[in-house]
């Protein structure tokens, strides 16, 4: 059974329709690259999955290892393992990035019946993680994303998520604006999470992010379905030749 | 456990579907007849056996209250309040004055339990001392107008501080009673301040000699408990030159379907180079979803800075009470002298809240701050009403005064009214103000994370208010956080 199954999918916000039959499965231990031109849906796909209200669902469904995902709050659907990396991650004025964690990370563990994470267990996982992501722990004490440079709020979506260890990771644009060391630092978080019971899926316009995260699928997105799907090389196909045959395919 | 822990703990159990301390304690209460004349001032003094110049002073007020006409100013609305339907006082019945926790009624106490009041007399009277970083807290209950427990009060002898019911005061310290007693807050100041004066029942009594630094933080606990009992609480806090202390109020009432009469004085005076710190969690009844029910909430709270270098500080964090009317202000009256506002005030469902400051300075290089956070959710309205004023004389005073709101919802209100008075050229006021709303995004952005709507509020809101928490005491500063997140639940749908 794959990890994440999608069939069909619909969808509209505003009476306007983005999503037209989009169907995905994706497996646990890979890494799925989902590529296309501006307003192809790849940033809608991100949060139907994640479950943002303003999307309505017309037709289709959602399995997250075997359940209706599209019947789940949002914070359930994170208790079960989704991660969102934000293509503009929102600031929380007052809230350090450390009390911010905590918070999301027992929130989640008691949703899940877990025991809380204590302060002192806490800390120390989290100085593991930021370590080995080269990140300072410095950013943790400021307000959440308050006052950061692009380059850092994405780096900050990732220490999020390697904290978090999510099942699924959706990576929305992660790469867009980010200079050579922070994409590289993204790229290095994703490959950490790398395992046979984790699965990703990185939505990119370009090319270029798979440098660094090879994906095992690469999707080509074109008015709200996917048109193709590949290797890893279609990625550079795609970089060589551009969408412009596939969104008149799909028109 | 040390007795602010325990407190801690009992916050942390509070019920979050519904406000947990509408009970009713069944207790016997000794009453004055309904409504409002001479006779019942007279009865309400004659109960707390006062000296005749107490009278006289109740008296005036009462006939100069008759003459005053109740304040429409303000950005609240409720009905027409029927002072002739109300009862103005209401005491636990007992024998003789408590000597010890023993003697109080134990329903009393159980009440205190649920409460999670920290009265561990015996082993505080048996001088057990506390481990942790908890800072001691002493504790000035009142129950329905009379104070039936008072701890720590030996160890406060020792330093020479007074603290004590002000209806003892007015007894054992006639002197200091009849010298601060409406030297802020005057007879005729405003029509529920005279209401006050007129009727009031009980409340504390602190004097900080002079050079002395209380040992600990001072602590009343308010909780009206009588059907249609009006409270009229008199606090009086002295801090003689060079002093310091630190008092918390909070306070709690149970449920009740009848609106409820709320009026009380606070007076403080800082003498030179005096500091009081005055801390309030306000948590009272709110009324139901429709409004009905609930604490109307009209209180005078001012400070005096009437000496050189003094200052006094006010931190509020109010979630409760249908109606708030509530301006704890500051007479910067000595040189260099210091005031300070501090102010949470969270609406939800059909709350009214009209609240802010007033600093007057007066004296030369007097500075004050202002930091006030209001959040609307629900059908509510919240209002700022501040001002800052400075006399012709006041040269070099500063104010720095930073309003923010926060609104949840689309149903709700925010609105800051500041006044700003300078009246010398070398005044410097600054005015900051910022109103925003928790976006969609932000709080998906939140459960995206694990965090439940309300956890995500909470969060957020928990954030806008860091600046205030942080100037409350450790102890209070854990229940004021939770009772944010209790007052807004429901807020999101």
């Amino acid at each position: 059974m794959p990890m994440l199954e999608v069939e069909n999918l619909h969808v509209e916000i505003e009476g306007r329709k983005i999503l037209e039959g989009l169907s995905l499965a994706v497996n646990a231990g890979e890494i799925h690259a989902i590529m296309g031109p501006n307003g192809s849906g790849k940033s809608t796909l991100a949060y139907v999955l994640a479950g943002k209200q303003e999307y309505e669902v017309t037709q289709g469904r959602v399995l997250f290892e075997g359940e209706d995902m599209l019947a789940m709050e949002p914070d359930e659907r994170a208790a079960k393992g989704l991660f969102l990396a934000f293509q503009y991650p929102l600031e929380i004025p007052g809230v350090t990035g450390m009390n911010f964690l905590r918070t999301a990370i027992n929130a989640q563990r008691k949703k899940r019946g877990e025991p809380e994470l204590a302060i002192p267990d806490f800390m120390k996982r989290l100085r593991e993680v930021a370590k080995r992501l080269g990140i300072e722990p410095e950013m943790l004490r400021r307000a959440v994303n308050v006052g950061f440079s692009g380059g850092e709020k994405k780096r900050n979506e990732i220490l999020q998520m390697a904290l978090l260890e999510p099942k699924l990771c959706v990576l929305d644009e992660t790469d867009s604006g980010l200079d050579i060391d922070a994409l590289k630092i993204v790229a290095d978080g994703v490959n950490r999470l790398r395992s046979p019971d984790r699965a990703s899926i990185v939505i990119t316009h370009y090319q270029r992010l798979l440098n660094y995260i090879v994906p095992d699928v690469v999707h080509v997105l074109s008015k709200g379905r996917i048109v193709k799907t590949g290797g890893k090389d279609l990625a550079l196909e795609l970089e060589a030749r551009g969408y412009t045959e596939y969104q008149t395919e799909a028109a | 456990m040390p007795a602010v822990q325990e407190t801690v703990e009992q916050v942390r159990r509070i019920d979050v579907d519904q406000y947990k301390y509408g009970f009713v304690t069944d207790i016997e209460s000794d009453k004055a007849p309904k409504g409002l004349s001479e006779d019942t001032v007279r009865f309400i003094s004659a109960k707390k056996d006062e000296p005749e110049w107490m009278l006289a002073w109740r008296l005036d007020a009462y006939r100069h209250w008759l003459t005053m006409r109740e304040p429409r100013w303000s950005r609240v609305d409720y009905p027409q309040i029927d002072y002739q339907d109300l009862y103005y006082y209401s005491a636990p019945k007992r024998k003789a004055g408590p000597k010890s926790l023993d003697e109080i009624d134990p329903e009393i106490l159980k009440t205190y339990a649920k409460l999670g009041i920290p009265l561990r007399e015996q082993e505080i009277l048996a001088g057990v001392e506390r481990e942790g970083t908890y800072s001691r807290v002493a504790v000035d209950a009142v129950f329905d107008s009379v104070s039936v427990a008072t701890t720590f009060k030996e160890e406060l002898k020792k330093a020479g501080v007074i603290f004590l019911p002000i209806s003892e005061a007015i007894k054992q310290h006639p002197d200091l009673v009849r010298k601060y007693l409406g030297s802020v807050v005057p007879v005729t100041d405003n029509f529920f301040a005279t209401l006050n004066s007129a009727v009031f029942s009980d409340g504390s009594f602190v004097y900080v000699p002079e050079g002395v630094r209380c040992p600990m933080e001072l602590s009343t606990y308010f909780r009206i408990n009588e059907k249609n009992t009006g409270q009229f609480e008199r606090t009086l806090i002295i801090a003689d030159k060079g002093s310091y202390v630190s008092y918390l109020e909070g306070c709690t009432a149970p449920m009740r379907d009848e609106n409820q009469l709320h009026a009380a004085v606070v007076e403080l005076v800082a003498l030179d180079d005096a500091e009081i710190k005055y801390s309030t969690v306000q948590n009272w009844y709110p009324g139901d979803a429709e409004g009905r029910g609930g604490i109307y909430n009209f209180v005078t709270k001012r400070g005096d800075c009437r000496g050189r270098n003094s200052k006094i500080s006010w931190t509020q964090v109010e979630t409760g009470s249908a109606i708030t009317w509530k301006y704890p202000s500051c007479i910067l009256r000595g040189d260099n002298s210091r005031g300070e506002f501090y102010s949470i005030a969270i609406s939800n469902g059909r709350q009214q809240v009209d609240s802010g400051t007033k600093m007057l300075h007066l004296g030369k290089n007097s500075s004050s701050r202002i930091i006030s956070k209001g959040i609307a959710a629900g059908k509510s309205n919240n209002t700022y009403r501040g001002l800052v004023s400075a006399h012709r004389k006041a040269t070099g005073a500063r104010n720095f005064t930073n309003c923010d709101s926060l609104l949840i919802g689309d149903h709700c209100g925010a609105h800051t009214v500041p006044y700003i008075e300078a009246k010398n050229a070398s005044t410097v006021f600054e005015h900051e103000a910022t109103t925003s709303k928790i976006s969609d995004a932000q709080l998906f952005y939140c459960r995206q994370r694990g965090l439940s709507a309300e956890e995500a509020v909470a969060l957020i809101v928990n954030g806008f208010v860091k600046d205030v928490l942080q100037q409350l005491p450790m102890e209070f500063a854990v229940e004021a956080q939770k009772l944010i997140s209790i007052s807004l639940e429901g807020s999101v749908g």
